[in-house]
């Protein structure tokens, strides 16, 4: 009543606006015009307090105040003329700076409006002030609450906010009986609702939440008549979402929330709330449907409006507590019972559900939305919406799976189930029927085998029994449609994935062996183990590998013979025990084709039904597996749990792991190849590598082919300083390859031995891996197919590679002394030294010296090692004598090189010879310009002379003086001249 | 009268033990230590890598309902434990529940040494059985 009138109605300040400029010729006539208008306001106002303006628009600028004289009367006149004080007269000139001047207005209008107020509120306290306590109670809240409200149409929050809070307090004072329950909650939830408000308008929303906690504290307990329970249920309810909605407000404005207190809460709050009204209603609002609606309506008013907030229409002002009319106050509730008989629970529940399941996404709580959206779920289960409320289920499903909730996961199952069943929807119902009988279910023995039992008689293309505690109409529905799927032919092929859920039948697949030779055949096993509580059959196991062709061989079907199952079990083939793993082996040739490839189980398929009546494919995909299994292997394995012994034809499930591919390797090779050879390689000679290959097959080996050389994937450098021939007479050169690949050999016979010789050619000393490699052709006969198969057997061998010599250069004088440099035009020597590295002996066949033209030989230049054996360690050493003619070139002069032409010792003629080129040192040559030579006989005697001459020879183009001076040593006496000065021409 | 859930937790979530008194509308109280798993993942993410030695093990109050408290304690090998409360239960102050907290804890270690036991698996134990039963009269 009140609020929308002061809202809406009464206004605070009315302005008249009047277009009269100061100068207006006709001024008098404006003047009362404008005069009567404000009296027309005035009258229609009705002596309320409203204030009233006047603002005179104007087209000339007005001058500063008091220099207008005409100005200042004529407003005087105006003033008086309207009754009004000169403080609401107002100019707005229309003039440029219009904007400014509205401003201007906007606040003086502000400012009367909150003057307008301020005495309202002083009116309603005056009133106030005249009440008693005890008797005026229910005024005492009237009024307070009415002093924030006009605080708040003030502006002034935080007054109202005082004047609310204590508004408050008084509510809760008031004695509270059933009759005004409802009034009494009705005015504490508004002003609850406006004391939080403005608590987050303050940006202290810590204050408003503990607000609400108090509020919900107080009230919680107040549930007022429990004919109408509901009704307090439905409030507590809106309380909830009421605060949620604020609090999402005040975010949207900028508050930060956090994971522990946010909007969400309450949304979810507010949604168990609502969950407590749909109870309560189902509960008192049961009436039978001949009960009908009370006439004339208790709820219709005279107004059609309520007085008072929370008051109930039948009993409105009445403040007594007594009942005065109990045959009204029945149909009164009766008529409120009946209208929450059509109120949509569940749409109010779910909508607060899915409000708070957007506020939990925000706020990173997934398992608290995966919550949510199961109970959001299960209301539209209620609400008989089974398509929506599977969908939320089968959604937030995988959820509780992966995280192995697995009591959660079964509740949730459970519902699914029965919305698949509703829905007559066959492979929903048939997919959480196999996830309910599986391991991850939790329900009991019984509830299994009834879904088993279901199950069966889906698999069989007739209805399944009914779901317990279902709606017993929509049960009827249900068991139409499913009678509609018996009836209705085809589609009755499911194709269920398994990985993504826990079904009762487990799969593990294993080959035998992680490779296979390619003349065995390949073996594997299939492991089932079933969970459900009674034996299941099913109709055929096949297995799908990356290449389908072999597909065909791995088929268990019923109509098979007994002999294709390599274990017999005597339940039949066919039937899964539980708890008993059952083992199926398959067998199959594999194609030489797929020699060195990997075969890999695509998928495991198990089909229980028939084609008859409906028929369910679970695939695994790979070797089998399940959503669980990946965390129970682990599990298994960090096991140290002895496991009990079982009989030899049973395994333990959690003992067996899943191999899904196994390599397809070649035939194993029955020849032998051997290599002779005698190491170590010398450098650049061509090494002999005699490779015998001998076959033990029974039959011909037919296109034999070798390949031989340095083995691949060593060091780049060694595939160029590597060649390999066939051909070992001739040297090769660095154009030959260093692995020669396919050498076609022929056919071998059984028995047969066949030798070849591989030459080696190593530039570089270092360790080297050769390759020889047979392969050749055969046929052989696999469970009784014949296949042409590839073999090929390998031999790697490490070849040492050294130098065959050391050889060593050294310049010595013709007296065979040292010399770090050699004089120009004097003869020296140059020595050269071979000693032997190598461990077999060694035939030097020549040796050859090739000067550079910087040089000249002294005498003839011929080999003096020529067919010279060097053992080990042993050195052959020969001397050339030269001489250097002078040489501007101070840092050194290239001698030349010197050629040793070997091979090894060998009684082979063929060996190939091999020539090593060396480089001999660079050598200083230095020019002197005296060269004394003596002339020394080679020996003396005792007391008898020893003449000695000295030959000095200038070398140089000048003449020099010389002085020559003998010192002879004290083992001679000395005769001659001992000094003279001399002069030496010029040896030229 | 106290309704107490508790459930210890692997690092994967799943749970190794819980247990509920009384036992009716007991999915409603494993929903709860679900969904307050959320606020256990934030804290100890929120607690960074830095102090793992130093750090208290017990979380607090993770997250208050209108009727019930919900504790958290996380070991350091990340094993959780909550603890669902009646909150009209005004007997149980924080210390309780800390003391609480490490009477499981040290009644964990005891299953963790046990050489049969093998990490990860739901827990069967009477002595661990005991502890909470105990536990649980206590508060009730």
């Amino acid at each position: 009543g009140w609020m929308n009138k002061h809202l809406n109605l009464v206004p605070a300040l009315v302005v008249v606006f009047y277009e009269l400029d100061w100068d207006e010729p006709q001024w008098k006539e404006k003047q009362s015009e404008c005069a009567t208008r404000v009296e027309i306001v005035r009258q229609s106002l009705q002596g309320r307090n409203t204030k009233v303006a006047v603002v005179l628009i104007q087209k000339k600028t007005p001058l500063p105040p008091g220099e207008d004289v005409i100005a200042s009367e004529r407003a005087a006149a105006l003033c008086n003329a309207c009754d009004l004080s000169g403080k609401s007269l107002f100019v707005l000139p229309h003039t440029d700076h219009l904007v400014g001047y509205i401003i201007r207005l906007e606040n003086a209008f502000y400012e009367h409006a909150q003057t307008y107020y301020y005495t309202e509120i002083r009116r309603v306290k005056s009133h106030k002030e005249f009440l008693n306590k005890t008797t005026h109670q229910l005024l005492f809240v009237r009024h307070q609450f009415k002093i924030a409200f006009f605080s708040e149409l003030k502006q002034d929050t935080q007054n109202a906010l005082k004047n609310y809070r204590t508004a408050y307090n008084l509510v809760h004072e008031l004695r509270a009986h059933e009759t005004n329950m409802l009034e009494i909650k009705t005015m504490a939830g508004f002003i609850n609702y406006k004391i939080c408000r403005l608590c987050f308008q303050h940006n202290t929303p810590l204050d408003a939440i503990a607000q609400f906690r108090k509020h919900i504290d107080l009230c919680k307990k107040k549930i007022g008549s429990a004919e109408l329970a509901f009704e307090h249920a439905a409030w507590m309810s809106k309380q909830f979402q009421a605060f949620g909605d604020l609090f999402d407000e005040a975010i949207k404005l900028g508050l930060t929330a956090i994971q522990t207190q946010n909007p969400g809460f309450y949304y979810q709050q507010a949604a168990y709330y609502a969950q407590e009204r749909k109870q309560l209603a189902s509960m008192l609002c049961n009436h039978d449907s001949s009960v009908i609606y009370p006439n004339p309506d208790p709820l219709e008013t005279q107004t059609g409006v309520l007085d008072f907030y929370g008051q109930r229409p039948w009993r409105q002002g009445i403040l007594s507590f007594d009942l005065s009319d109990p045959e009204k106050e029945k149909m009164g509730i009766l008529s409120l019972q009946l209208k929450e008989k059509n109120v949509l629970h569940s749409e109010l529940i779910i909508t607060l559900l899915s409000n708070a399941v957007a506020q939990f996404k925000k706020y990173k709580c997934p398992r608290m939305k995966s919550h949510l959206m199961v109970q959001m779920g299960e209301e539209y289960y209620y609400a008989k919406d089974y398509a929506k409320a599977l969908k939320l289920l089968d959604y937030v499903m995988c959820e509780y799976r992966s995280e192995g909730w697995c009591t959660l996961l079964t509740s949730i199952l459970t519902t699914a189930l029965k919305c698949s069943y509703l829905m007559a929807q066959l492979k929903d119902y048939i997919t959480y029927s196999l996830e309910l009988l599986g391991r991850a279910s939790t329900l009991k023995e019984d509830q299994k085998s009834r879904i088993e039992k279901n199950l069966i008689k889906v698999l069989m293309n007739e209805s399944p029994d009914p779901e317990p505690d279902c709606d017993t109409a929509a049960v009827k529905a249900s068991q139409k449609l499913w009678a509609d799927r018996v009836s209705l032919a085809g589609s009755n092929v499911f194709t269920i994935e398994v990985q993504d859920f826990i079904p009762f039948v487990q799969c593990k697949a294993k080959f035998l062996a992680p490779s296979f030779h390619v003349d065995v055949p390949v073996q594997f096993d299939v492991y089932l183990r079933a969970d459900c509580p009674h034996p299941i059959r099913f109709s055929k196991l096949c297995i799908s590998f990356n290449n389908q062709d072999y597909n065909q061989y791995c088929v268990v079907e019923e109509a098979y013979q007994k002999s294709d199952i390599l274990e017999q079990s005597s339940q039949g083939t066919m039937c899964l025990v539980p708890g008993k793993t059952r083992k199926f082996t398959f067998k199959f040739v594999a194609k030489t084709e797929d020699v060195g490839k990997k075969i890999e189980i695509t998928s495991v398929d198990l089909i229980l039904g028939s084609e008859s009546g409906r028929c369910v494919i679970l695939n695994w995909r790979g070797g089998g597996g399940d959503a669980a299994s990946s965390q129970e292997a682990l599990q298994a394995a960090r096991s140290f749990r002895r496991r009990p012994k079982l009989p030899d034809n049973e395994v333990h499930w959690d003992s067996l792991t899943i191999q899904a591919s196994t390599m397809i390797i070649s035939r194993v090779p029955n020849i032998s190849v051997q290599l002779r050879h005698e190491p170590p390689a010398l450098t650049n000679e061509m090494y002999c590598l005699i490779v015998t290959v001998q076959s033990h097959e029974d039959t011909v080996a037919k296109d034999v082919k070798l390949t031989a050389g340095l083995k691949p994937g060593q060091d780049a450098n060694l595939t160029q300083k590597t060649q390999v021939t066939l051909h070992g007479t001739d040297a090769c050169d660095e154009s030959f390859p260093a692995l020669l690949p396919d050498i076609p050999v022929g056919d071998l016979q059984p028995g047969e031995k066949l030798e070849k010789p591989i030459y080696i050619r190593c530039g570089t000393v270092g360790a080297r891996m050769f390759l020889v490699y047979v392969s050749y052709l055969i046929d052989t006969i696999v469970e009784g197919k014949e296949i042409l198969c590839k073999c090929h057997r390998d031999e790697t061998v490490t070849i040492e590679t050294v130098f065959p010599f050391d050889v060593a250069v050294k310049f010595v004088s013709t007296k065979l002394e040292h010399l770090d440099r050699v004089f120009a035009d004097i003869p020296f020597l140059l020595m050269t030294d071979i000693l032997s590295a190598s461990p077999w002996p060694l035939t030097i066949v020549t040796t050859q010296l090739q000067l550079s033209p910087s040089m000249t030989p002294v005498d003839q230049l011929e080999s003096y090692v020529e067919n010279v054996v060097l053992q080990t360690g042993e050195s052959a050493s020969e001397c050339f004598c030269l001489r250097c003619p002078p040489v501007t070139n101070a840092s050194g002069v290239a001698t030349g090189c010197y050629i040793i032409s070997w091979k090894r010792s060998s009684p082979v003629e063929s060996v190939p010879v091999v020539s090593t080129v060396i480089t001999l040192p660079h050598v200083i040559v230095e020019s002197i310009p005296l060269h004394v030579n003596a002339d020394l006989p080679s020996f003396g005697r005792v007391r008898e002379s020893l003449p000695v001459r000295y030959h000095l020879q200038n070398k140089t183009d000048l003449v020099q003086d010389v002085e020559v001076s003998v010192e002879p040593s004290d083992a001679f006496m000395f005769s001659g001249l001992k000094q003279f000065l001399g002069t030496t021409i010029s040896a030229e | 009268m106290a309704d107490t859930g508790r459930a210890g937790q692997t690092l994967e979530n799943y749970p190794l033990y819980i247990r509920s008194v009384p036992t009716e509308n007991e999915l409603k109280f494993h929903y709860t230590v679900h969904t307050s798993l959320d606020v256990v993942d934030e804290k100890i993410s929120a607690m960074g890598k830095a102090l793992v030695d130093q750090r208290e093990l017990y979380l607090g109050l993770l997250y208050p309902t209108e009727d019930y408290k919900v504790y958290g304690y996380v070991t350091n090998s990340k094993v959780k434990f909550v603890m669902v409360v009646d909150s009209s239960n005004t007997a149980l102050r924080d210390n309780e529940i800390r003391s609480m907290f490490r009477k499981l804890h040290n009644s964990y270690t005891d299953i963790m040494c046990n050489p049969f036991y093998n990490p990860g698996d739901r827990i069967h134990s009477r002595a661990f059985d005991n502890m909470v039963n105990s536990m649980m009269m206590q508060v009730c």
